[in-house]
């Protein structure tokens, strides 16, 4: 199972890759798990400095921006 | 902790390197952070290829880097993730290296040039020094 990880404390942006990140899972048909990640301390150990972040696996994958679902499907695949 | 950001999208670095003018991109980068006018990132992180710090650089965000000698290690560090940036090179504003006083007048004075330069990138809100998050602003 992918283990998908939104970084970010939930502000609309946060939200919206959240969105983007079900959607492409969904597409794909992958067997997931999404986890929000909200407290700051833990998102600067990804040293993630910019939100939103998308992490899967435990791997940052993009930070500071909203991938759209066809790259992020390339992320999680 | 706030439930949402209001800041810019400025990342600053600094070379930190071991002359004068090194020290001077550090502090002058961290002024930049303490004023609200950039986040702080973190260049080792970026050189380390740490996925988190590089996948920052590389984000929507105005990258501001400072380097205090022409041999600009910083933006070379940069160049290898691909990132786009503003540089600034402190001898080439003015700074002698070697021969120039690490305090607080030549700190802020740089800085405010770099603040003035790099106005206008992004939208004028200062970045956020609270708690929130660490958005491009939402």
């Amino acid at each position: 199972m992918k283990k998908i990880q939104i970084l970010g404390t939930g502000c609309p942006k946060c939200r919206k890759l959240t969105e983007l990140a079900e959607k492409a899972a969904d597409e794909l048909g992958i067997a997931y798990e999404l986890i929000k990640v909200t407290e700051l301390d833990e998102i600067m150990r990804f040293g993630v400095m910019m939100t939103p972040g998308l992490a899967v696996d435990g791997e940052v994958k993009a930070a500071g921006r909203i991938p759209d679902v066809e790259e992020i499907k390339k992320m999680i695949a | 902790m706030a439930e949402c950001c209001g800041g810019g999208n400025r990342l600053v670095y600094a070379c930190s390197g071991g002359a004068d003018v090194g020290e001077i991109a550090d502090r002058v980068a961290r002024k930049l952070v303490k004023t609200g006018f950039a986040r702080p990132s973190c260049l080792a992180g970026v050189g380390g290829h740490v996925p988190g710090f590089v996948a920052s650089a590389t984000g929507d965000v105005v990258n501001i880097v400072i380097d205090g000698c022409s041999v600009a290690c910083a933006l070379k560090t940069l160049e290898q993730v691909g990132a786009d940036m503003t540089h600034f090179v402190l001898t080439d504003m003015g700074l002698k290296k070697g021969r120039t006083p690490v305090e607080d007048a030549v700190i802020d004075r740089i800085a405010e040039t770099i603040r003035i330069k790099s106005s206008g990138r992004v939208e004028e809100s200062p970045a956020s020094t609270h708690d929130g998050c660490a958005c491009g602003g939402c």
